[in-house]
């Protein structure tokens, strides 16, 4: 190892807040995209489970529509 | 190779492909990444002008190298699906983009972190900083042209034409800058420039290059794969997997109504 | 209709030239929309001194940058309503039926449209060149490196333009697409004109911009006819 103690290895000669800053954004940073790319199968097949359900019901409701108006008569 | 490649058109193979290939990229990003960091990070010298500062190095040059591969590699998956109209290839443009303009991003924070203790200032006028900044412009471009198209279909096409336009512009921005920037400041900053680089030094380099292009590969993979599901979302494959979907969240509600009872 | 089969087909050239002059004659029936860019342009340069400085030496160091940037800010004015009226007239169905590469049909309307808003604001330079003081042999190179830098402003505009024709949105997502690919030319371009100042040869930086009109011309026709189809389909 190159340096003598962690809290050496913590200061970086000095320049601590800015190397560990750094690794701290691209950490972060990574850690975003991969939470947001590992969901959006997740968050797709909800969108597409919602829309499948929805026209189901607008199906339904037409349906049922059509049954209503295809009787001859209501009285 | 036509033959070997033709299948790959096809939406659910290459969405099956995607996860196969996944687990790949993933374990060698892990491997590469964690011991390039912590090699250049604790066991690398220090560099004899620059101090520790150096070690950003680890991160910006990564970063700088694959932001520009990304950009790259999506105009050429656009040129290929405007060109022989393959509809996957024109989803990866969208896979790629905000992974790239990410990996920009990373690219010009870095930077400037670095910039800070070696010229003095958070942001400087170098060249490749400007270059990196245009580029991300260029990426904030094609994302924000693909969001407005309510019509994906429109919207990957269209994207990738403006991939293809940018590309060719890449290289003329990059020696425009350069070259404006030698024209406007001294030779000072040239610090950075040396490429006499001690072995112990370069090998984490290039552990962490190849670790941040397997996070890339990874992350577009991952992209891709969605792409696809809402591209394909009509096909009878996606509506099996919605309706799966949907048996499974009545299965687990019924298992929790009978629990109730119970 | 015996007319119309045995007409012999477009040639290219007759097309290129038709649509040339239909755009030309459009402009003359509409004057505000030729003078707009160019009061623009005039308007642009003038904020500067009130904002910066009236002195001489700050103008003549500025001046190139600001009339360069003034430039750019009309062309995407141009640019900005280059092809709705074609798109919502339905013109570009036309050019798309038509036996001529569309490529070739685009080619005209840019042509012309340089002619109609650009030439104007190349003519007017010499008038804000005095206004920002610059010394009067720097003037022709000024203009020179308009001339040839505003056809890949436009071509390259047109390209952003042909994009998002389709989308009901303002200028804001034009600029983000079409400014960051303007920089090569406002840097070659200023540089030539810093070179003139100081009374240095400037070849170099006028050979590069005219190869970057010549890449321009053979390729923005082609990108923006890919991209009007994409928004016609």
């Amino acid at each position: 190892m190159h340096f003598n103690s962690i809290s050496e290895a913590l200061a970086m000669g000095g320049y601590g807040p800015y190397v560990w800053s750094t690794v701290g954004i691209v950490i972060a940073v990574l850690l975003f995209l991969i939470i947001h790319s590992m969901t959006a199968k997740k968050r797709t097949l909800t969108m597409l489970r919602l829309e499948q359900e929805r026209a189901d019901k607008i199906a339904l409701a037409k349906q049922s529509n059509d049954d209503y108006q295809s009787k001859p008569n209501h009285n | 190779m036509w033959k070997w490649l033709h299948p790959y058109a096809k939406a659910e193979t290459t969405y099956k492909l995607c996860y196969r290939l996944l687990p790949y990229f993933s374990w060698l990003a892990v491997i590469t990444l964690v011991s390039g960091s912590i090699w250049g990070l604790f066991y690398a010298p220090s560099d004899y002008q620059q101090g520790d500062s150096f070690r950003i190095i680890y991160f910006h040059v990564p970063t700088a190298i694959w932001s520009m591969g990304a950009y790259t590699s999506m105009a050429i998956c656009g040129l290929i699906g405007i060109v022989w109209q393959i509809r996957n290839a024109e989803l990866a443009v969208y896979a790629i983009a905000p992974v790239g303009a990410a990996f920009t991003f990373l690219a010009l924070i870095s930077g400037a972190i670095w910039g800070k203790p070696m010229w003095g200032a958070w942001w400087v006028w170098d060249a490749r900083l400007t270059s990196e900044l245009i580029l991300l412009f260029l990426y904030l471009g094609v994302i924000a042209l693909y969001n407005s198209f309510e019509d994906k279909r429109t919207a990957a096409r269209a994207s990738s034409i403006l991939a293809i336009v940018g590309v060719i512009n890449v290289p003329i921005i990059h020696y425009s800058v350069e070259w404006w920037n030698t024209l406007h400041q001294g030779a000072s900053i040239t610090k950075l420039d040396k490429p006499s680089i001690s072995p112990d030094m370069l090998w984490p380099l290039l552990l962490n290059i190849s670790g941040f292009l397997f996070v890339l590969a990874a992350l577009v993979c991952l992209r891709l794969a969605n792409q696809i599901l809402i591209n394909d979302a009509r096909r009878p494959w996606v509506k099996a997997m919605v309706s799966e979907k949907t048996n499974k969240a009545e299965q687990s509600k019924n298992k929790a109504t009978l629990a109730d009872k119970e | 209709m015996n007319n119309l089969s045995t007409s012999k087909p477009l040639s290219y050239w007759s097309a290129f030239k038709s649509i040339f002059i239909r755009e030309i004659k459009l402009a003359w029936q509409k004057p505000t929309q030729l003078v707009q860019p160019v009061v623009f342009f005039l308007i642009v340069v003038t904020l500067f001194p009130l904002g910066i400085s009236p002195a001489p030496k700050t103008l003549q160091m500025i001046g190139p940058g600001v009339i360069w940037i003034a430039a750019i800010l009309a062309i995407m004015l141009v640019v900005e309503r280059l092809f709705r009226q074609d798109y919502q007239e339905g013109t570009i169905e036309a050019w798309l039926l038509s036996t001529v590469p569309m490529s070739l049909l685009v080619g005209a309307k840019l042509l012309a449209a340089w002619f109609i808003s650009c030439s104007v604001l190349v003519l007017i330079t010499p008038v804000l060149a005095l206004l920002m003081n610059i010394e009067t042999h720097v003037i022709p190179a000024l203009m020179l490196s308009l001339l040839v830098g505003t056809p890949i402003l436009l071509f390259v505009g047109a390209i952003g333009n042909a994009l998002t024709v389709g989308l009901n949105q303002g200028g804001v997502l034009l600029s983000l697409l079409v400014l960051p690919l303007y920089i090569p030319v406002l840097i070659f371009a200023t540089s030539l004109i810093e070179a003139a100042t100081l009374n240095m040869s400037y070849t170099g930086q006028m050979s590069i911009l005219i190869s970057m009109l010549l890449v321009s011309c053979f390729f923005a026709p082609v990108a923006i006819a890919a991209a009007l189809k994409n928004t016609v389909n």
